[in-house]
């Protein structure tokens, strides 16, 4: 294609591949493919208990009232400043998987590291129908149908119901006016049709569209009719920050019907886990 | 997992006709089948759930008032209108290219099992890929199954459609191996050949287009096709009348800030 000043830029498709076109010869690749495939499978490792009660529950399949899952540094910091911040939480699993920019949590057995991108199972103590999934981790494109499928399939459908947080850089939402810098970050929801309840902040307006992990989760919900609602906070702050962090507050009233939660609702709490990175990325340091 | 149905729809396609975009250049068959969900006020009858598309989610892209914004859609929907035993499958998202040859298959295994009496594909294919006789007059083209054929007989040709040409394996040397060629039209050709071999009766129609605005071109594809399967009148010398839906706002991104001015 030639520009109005006649430079020649070569365009790339936005709908499909420019090599995608002839797939008559991948036959002798049919091996090679099929490692990929396996090297790239998605695999949950529960702990021995939840192991044993999944065996134990002849469906194979957990008792789930409620799964609330964070997608994102900020959403996961704000679970655990918030509602994972008391001594009756037990980490029951962790999703393990291999991708381009997931390298380290391949490791299947181990558990990955405190403060390696990753993504966690909690249970609470008291109330063990309750379970909270942190994902801090790239899950690439080919993987989110199955992490769905997998976790999931994991659970009991009767009751359950699901709560989304995820993290969006405000670059990816679209609106007619200008967004002006006091406006961010500010709160959007999306609801499956099996939800009945009221969100607690405006609904996603047409066209923006979520994709990645709440995607794949939310769309699993519609097709099943499980109740879900998701909370996508718009940011325009990169790294975990506690102002964005506390964009999720309104989500705390639902999440206090669920569980009991420690009234520490400072922003001091919020602070001490965008603190980690900080210190990281300080030039001065 | 295939298709789903949404709550409490009974379905049956039996002797259908269904249309479905193919994921190609432009996105032009996926405007295109926009279109005729917004225009015919198709209602949506289930989802296609698989893992050879990326996932996607928001709400109702054909809402028209503020009772129907918030219905969830997915990458993948089925829509039905009885009355015009018609049914438009919409795909959001494109295929994870390794599993291209899969969702063919899925497809047409969908196809074969629901009993559609015909299947149309939109799609397109590079404007700049064309070859000398392409060039010249329209840019639109079609191809039919050996049991379309059977069943359409030459109704397509009589109304002066043109049929996609085939190219020839090395170019240059005569007597050369013709093959079918559609650069930059996903899985089109894969679900023609798979058709082919399954005995489905499928059309595919399709237009020659560049990446940019292609809003042009998916309202072109379908007045085409509607001179055929009149999905809506329109009298003779003039166009059909599309309704464009709600979703194709800020296709060029947002807002400028006013302080540019």
């Amino acid at each position: 294609m030639a520009t109005f000043f006649g430079e020649v830029l070569s365009v790339y498709s936005r709908a499909v591949e420019e090599d995608d076109d002839d797939l008559d010869d991948e036959n002798e690749d049919e091996r090679i493919h099929r490692e990929i495939e396996e090297k790239r499978e998605v695999h949950i490792v529960w702990c021995p208990e939840v192991a044993q009660s999944l065996e134990d529950s002849g469906s194979n399949t957990l008792q789930c009232s409620d799964l609330i899952i964070a997608v994102g540094t900020n959403a996961a910091g704000f679970l655990s400043a918030y509602v994972l911040n008391t001594e009756s939480w037990d980490a029951v699993g962790h999703v393990s998987l291999w991708n381009e920019r997931s390298r380290g949590s391949s490791r299947q057995s181990i558990a990955p590291l405190p403060g390696e991108p990753a993504c966690l199972f909690y249970r609470h103590r008291d109330n063990p129908a309750v379970l909270v999934c942190q994902s801090t981790c790239y899950i690439a494109e080919d993987q989110l149908f199955q992490w769905t499928e997998k976790v999931f399939g994991c659970l009991q459908k009767r009751g359950l119901s699901v709560m989304v947080l995820s993290d969006s850089p405000v670059a990816e939402y679209k609106t007619p006016d200008y967004l002006y810098g006091s406006a961010v970050p500010f709160l959007r929801s999306l609801k499956s049709s099996a939800s009945k309840g009221q969100a607690l902040c405006p609904a996603l307006e047409q066209p923006n569209i979520l994709t990645g992990l709440p995607a794949a989760v939310l769309s699993h919900c519609q097709v099943h009719q499980i109740p879900a609602v998701l909370y996508q906070c718009y940011t325009d702050v990169i790294s975990p920050d506690s102002i964005t962090m506390e964009t999720y507050k309104p989500a705390l009233l639902c999440l206090s019907k669920l569980v009991k939660l420690e009234p520490c609702l400072s922003a001091d709490v919020l602070r001490k886990f965008a603190i980690i990175t900080e210190a990281q990325s300080n030039l001065y340091t | 997992m295939m298709f789903v149905a949404a709550e409490c729809t009974p379905t049956s396609f039996k002797d259908f006709t269904l249309i479905m975009p193919a994921i190609s250049v432009g996105n032009v068959g996926q405007l295109a089948v926009d279109l005729i969900v917004s225009t015919l006020n198709m209602c949506r009858v289930g989802y296609i759930h698989t893992d050879c598309l990326i996932p996607m989610a928001g709400n109702n892209p054909y809402a028209t008032f503020a009772e129907n914004a918030n219905d969830l859609s997915t990458n993948a929907e089925v829509y039905s209108s009885p009355e015009l035993r018609l049914a438009v499958l919409q795909i959001r998202t494109p295929i994870i290219q390794t599993k291209s040859k899969k969702f063919c298959k899925l497809m047409v295994s969908w196809i074969k099992a629901s009993g559609f009496s015909r299947t149309v594909v939109l799609s397109s294919s590079h404007a700049y890929q064309r070859d000398d006789q392409q060039l010249l007059g329209s840019p639109l083209r079609y191809l039919q199954t050996p049991s379309m054929q059977k069943l359409t007989g030459d109704r397509l040709k009589e109304m002066e459609w043109k049929e996609m040409e085939t190219v020839s394996t090395f170019p240059g040397v005569t007597d050369s191996e013709q093959r079918l060629y559609i650069p930059g039209g996903g899985a089109t050709k894969g679900l023609f050949t798979d058709s082919c071999a399954e005995d489905i009766p499928l059309v595919v129609v399709l237009i020659f287009c560049s990446e940019g605005d292609n809003i042009p071109d998916a309202f072109t594809l379908l007045n085409h096709l509607n001179t055929w399967l009149h999905l809506v009148d329109a009298p003779a010398q003039t166009q059909p009348k599309w309704r464009i839906p709600a979703s194709w706002r800020l296709l060029f991104g947002s807002g400028i800030p006013p302080a540019l001015f």
